[in-house]
């Protein structure tokens, strides 16, 4: 069919110039995000970070279960940069294989909070009724019994098993509060006319949450993810720390600050080194989500001038 | 002459940094004599408010001012906030378009009107400025004023809110009030009252009132002079006579040929004015209209045109190279803006006389429910109350009706495709309650839906090659056949294929909503539910979206179910129309017969209600005005529920008057359509007194 109306076709042709109007693409967000400083010093650091500990310990002189005859309870220095332990294991060797493990958790964990979160969410928000009611009952539930204390209980089970378990239950512990938010979303969404449209055109509840509600949402998940990544870190650290979370022979460098907290005064550099590095790692992921949030959220905190 | 009023002098406002920088005003230039009533013009975005935020030093600081704005012999970009402030609210008057969100919710409407006048007038004590805030009430026609003064803002309705910015802005007898679309957000019937009460309050004060609008309907019914603003420039101004019966600017040529009138025959086609004016960030040489402009040359885009007088007359003005040429005569005004040419009609149209869409006494109630722990039903709103209609192939059928009248929870109730909760709908010939939910699936693609905002009906994260093809991935189509069917309706309506990898913000408004209907047309859907669909444009894009729905219904052969609150655009597009009121249809007929000569009494107010841009028949024509407003629908009512506005009510003998409180009319033929009123056979009644 040919068009209908000569009058009708005129066309802007410079609609491009209206892509600086709001409602900016991803790649708005992504230059809006690495015009804040914070973000480039995070995203830095934690790339520095990981490839440090992913490469640090094929540069090292020491791996991190031998020890070293010649250097019991040795202070930084003599091939041993971040001293040793009573019995002779190199800590910085330990700390890279803890670090390893941290980033990994914290990679893992926090996404998949998210990602539970994000359907979660959607599907309370999106069906409403009796889905909705269960689902916020469950939300509430797992929000008003401490986390902390169900792993502690758990904890002789998952022991047993490797470290990914623990994976899963730090992902399972930590995804309620985004799931009302993003379930809030929903609710709003949902009233919009184009997922209205969607209904009407007979898509499927299924669909409609993956192309429309997803999407419309991810902005959030993003910053959730990626302060997610820190968090996860946090709460395993805590968790191995006193003891419930990965076990020896694994390390990581929450059971290495625990395993060394009694020599902090004595012995600074066995504890003091490890934490350092689990603050920076910890402020890196967080400095790049925080700049992620300003970048979406235009009323958030540094944005304002 | 003395000195006027306000003068505004070569006015410049610049918003942002240096980055990129808003010119949101470039040089306005007017004046208001004492007790004049000037309109101020223009679209979203040209700038009118921002201007007349400027004389009340409202902007936020980040606007960079410049040039003069004098009023009663002071300069008031000179004054400091706190010397503002005290012209403000005594001497210059401010009306906003939102009522609710101008008023305070946590005070009484009395103690905002006190406010107002103990801030300027100390020596007020408090028993006389109650006994002030009440009168004022009075005046502004809020029904028993010494109770309501004591009311909060959300006990009020919208047009009874408005009514008291009105009594806030008139408290210290201004001497001039700026009303800022005072009536966008209110139905025409309330819109009516309004301006009623505005023009009243004019005459009370003596203030002068300038009013910003985008609608030329209201300015032609009530202003002196008029002021066409267009990219942040005064384009045209003159008295609104001179300027809606000789306009020598081509946009406001465009703007009025483009407007579906009420008046006007039904066969005549609209003049689009397509485009969009240009951004404030990066104006382009010259005229900033050149672009849109059918009778533009190469000396356009040189310079931009000053605002000079046309043909020697002093109070005509307009920026244009060739306004003379236009005013002369030499260059005709439809030559410019020609009326488009109808297109054939699809043969075969109306043969089928089965309806494809039957409503039969449906009805929509909802609970309305209290209390946190025990819910409990306090009351049943009938948001649809029995209503019937039908609408047959390749026919339109125009739904209209103020707010809250049940227009849209009917057209809900239709797409549902479900059983309805009282009463029966057949699509096709095919009753809704009866489908299992593939056939449902299957019936969606005869029946879609176009939405009222088109920004809010596209999904902003997809492309437009996405948003078009959605409907299409239900029933499965392949990717390269759904690319090729994209291409060809976004050609169909009036787009580039080429715009299909662009996103929803692209675009303007106008292209937005033809983004909609090639959307809601690529499953070829026999049925096209239209909820309001050029409310959100500007009247200048309006035209040109209207005549692709007409040229397509042509076409394809469509039936279309057009919701509206604008009656000039039902007018314009419907066979039939069916007046809905309170969740019911009070007349039901051909669009022709009902709008020649309605017969319900509430069908006669709304058509009355409708400014026609058009000053000599706006000041001639007797009006039908409505009282009050929309009963709460879940109030009980008995007998005909217009009864309590019904103007002809009034005027019954009281034996009749106990047949309207006793008996609920029923549906019932009189003169070829559908009416609700037990009066309907009467002759027209005279109630303009």
């Amino acid at each position: 069919m040919t068009s209908i109306d000569p009058t009708t076709t005129t066309v802007d042709t410079d609609a491009d110039s209206a892509a600086s109007a709001p409602a900016d693409t991803r790649h708005g967000v992504l230059r809006r995000t690495f015009s804040a400083k914070r973000a480039w010093i995070g995203a830095i650091v934690l790339a520095l970070i990981t490839l440090w500990a992913f490469v640090g310990p094929l540069l090292a002189p020491f791996n991190a279960t031998d020890s070293d005859v010649l250097a019991f309870g040795a202070p930084p220095g003599n091939g041993h940069w971040f001293g040793t332990n009573d019995i002779g294991q190199d800590i910085y060797a330990q700390t890279l294989v803890g670090l390893q493990k941290s980033i990994i958790i914290g990679l893992i964990a926090g996404p998949l909070a998210t990602l539970i979160a994000g359907f979660v969410g959607a599907i309370a928000g999106y069906f409403g009724g009796v889905v909705d009611r269960v689902i916020v009952w469950v939300i509430d539930l797992l929000l008003v019994i401490p986390s902390f204390f169900i792993l502690v209980l758990i904890s002789p089970v998952f022991k047993q098993l490797s470290w990914v378990a623990l994976v899963i239950l730090i992902a399972v512990f930590s995804w309620m509060v985004m799931a009302r938010v993003v379930r809030g979303q929903t609710m709003s969404l949902r009233e919009r006319d184009f997922v209205k449209a969607a209904r009407y055109m007979g898509v499927k509840p299924f669909t409609i949450i993956r192309r429309h509600i997803i999407p419309n949402v991810a902005s959030l998940l993003i910053i959730d993810a990626t302060l997610g990544v820190g968090a996860a870190i946090i709460f395993e650290s805590t968790l191995s720390y006193f003891g419930f979370g990965i076990q020896t022979p694994d390390v990581s460098l929450g059971s290495l600050l625990a395993g060394y907290s009694g020599a902090a005064v004595t012995r600074p550099w066995l504890f003091l080194l490890p934490a350092a590095t689990l603050v920076a790692t910890v402020l890196a992921t967080s400095l790049l989500g925080d700049a992620f949030r300003d970048a979406i959220d235009p009323t958030s905190g540094a944005n304002r001038d | 002459m003395t000195e006027p009023l306000l003068r505004v002098d070569d006015l410049r406002v610049t918003f942002g940094g240096q980055r990129q920088q808003v010119h949101a005003v470039r040089g306005v230039s007017y004046e208001v004599n004492r007790g004049e009533f000037l309109g101020i013009v223009g679209e979203s975005g040209s700038g009118k408010s921002v201007s007349s935020t400027a004389v009340m030093g409202l902007l936020p600081s980040s606007a960079q001012v410049s040039g003069s704005i004098r009023f009663d012999g002071r300069e008031l970009l000179d004054l400091d906030d706190k010397q503002l402030s005290r012209i403000r609210g005594s001497e210059i008057a401010m009306i906003f378009q939102d009522p609710l969100s101008a008023l305070t919710p946590v005070y009484t409407i009395g103690q905002q009107i006190i406010e107002g006048l103990k801030l300027h007038d100390r020596s007020i004590s408090n028993q006389a400025a109650r006994a002030r805030a009440v009168e004022l009430l009075g005046v502004v026609g809020i029904p028993n004023p010494q109770r309501r003064v004591d009311s909060f803002p959300h006990e009020f309705s919208g047009g009874m809110r408005q009514r008291a910015m009105i009594a806030i802005a008139i408290a210290n007898d201004p001497k001039l009030i700026i009303a800022d679309e005072p009536t966008t957000a209110l139905d025409v019937t309330i819109q009516a009252q309004i301006l009623e009460v505005l023009q009243k309050a004019k005459e009370i004060t003596g203030a002068a009132v300038v009013l910003i609008t985008h609608d030329l309907g209201v300015v032609a019914g009530n202003a002196d002079r008029v002021a066409v603003m267009y990219a942040g420039r005064i384009v045209e101004q003159a008295p609104v006579d001179q300027l809606f019966a000789a306009p020598a600017m081509p946009y406001t040529i465009g703007l009025l040929r483009s407007m579906p009138n009420m008046a006007a025959p039904r066969e005549e086609r609209l003049v689009p004015l397509e485009g969009r004016p240009p951004l404030l960030t990066q104006l382009p040489k010259g005229c900033p209209f050149a672009d849109r402009c059918p009778a533009a040359f190469a000396a356009c885009r040189g310079e931009e045109p000053a605002l000079l007088p046309v043909a020697g007359a002093a109070d005509h003005s307009a920026a244009c190279i060739r306004a003379e040429e236009i005013a002369s005569g030499s260059l005709r005004r439809p030559d410019i803006f020609p009326r488009p040419e109808e297109v054939e009609a699809a043969p075969a149209a109306r043969v089928e006389s089965a309806p494809v869409v039957e409503l039969r006494d449906v009805k929509r109630t909802f609970p309305v429910m209290k209390g946190t722990v025990f819910r409990r039903r306090i009351g049943t709103v009938k948001a649809v109350d029995g209503v019937s209609f039908s609408i047959d192939r390749g026919t339109t059928l125009g739904l209209v009706g103020e707010s809250g009248s049940g227009k849209t929870t009917t057209i809900l109730e239709l797409m549902e495709l479900a059983k309805a909760q009282f009463g029966s709908i057949a699509v096709n010939g095919v009753d809704t309650a009866t489908l299992s939910a593939a056939d449902r699936r299957k019936l969606r693609s005869e029946i879609q839906i176009v939405f009222q905002d088109p920004m809010a009906s596209l999904d902003p994260r997809m492309s437009v090659q996405d948003i078009i093809a959605e409907p299409l991935t239900v029933t499965g189509v392949p990717k390269d056949e759904q690319l090729r069917r994209v291409a060809r309706m976004l050609e169909l309506v009036g787009l580039e294929p080429s715009f299909a990898n662009r996103y929803p913000h692209q675009f303007s408004g106008g292209q937005r909503q033809r983004i909609g209907i090639a959307r809601a047309l690529i499953v070829e859907p026999k049925i096209l539910v239209l909820d309001e669909p050029v409310s959100a444009l500007d009247v200048s894009v309006q035209a040109g979206v209207l005549n692709l729905l007409e040229d397509l219904k042509a076409q394809l052969g469509l039936s279309y179910l057009f919701v509206a609150h604008d009656l000039a655009v039902v007018r314009h597009i419907a066979d039939d129309v069916a007046v809905m009121y309170l969740g019911r249809i009070v007349e039901y007929g051909p669009a022709d017969l009902i709008f020649s000569d309605p017969r319900h009494p509430y069908t006669q107010a709304l058509f009355s209600a409708v400014p026609v841009p058009d000053p000599q028949v706006e000041r001639t024509r007797s009006r039908v005005l409505l009282q009050g407003d929309l009963p709460s629908p879940l109030d009980e009512i008995t007998g005909c529920p217009f009864r309590s506005r019904c103007p002809l009510y009034k005027l019954l003998p009281e034996d009749r008057q106990r047949r309207c409180a006793e008996e609920d009319p029923a549906a019932r033929s009189v003169h070829d359509r559908e009416v609700r009123c037990h009066w309907a056979e009467e002759e027209r009644f005279d109630v303009a007194v």
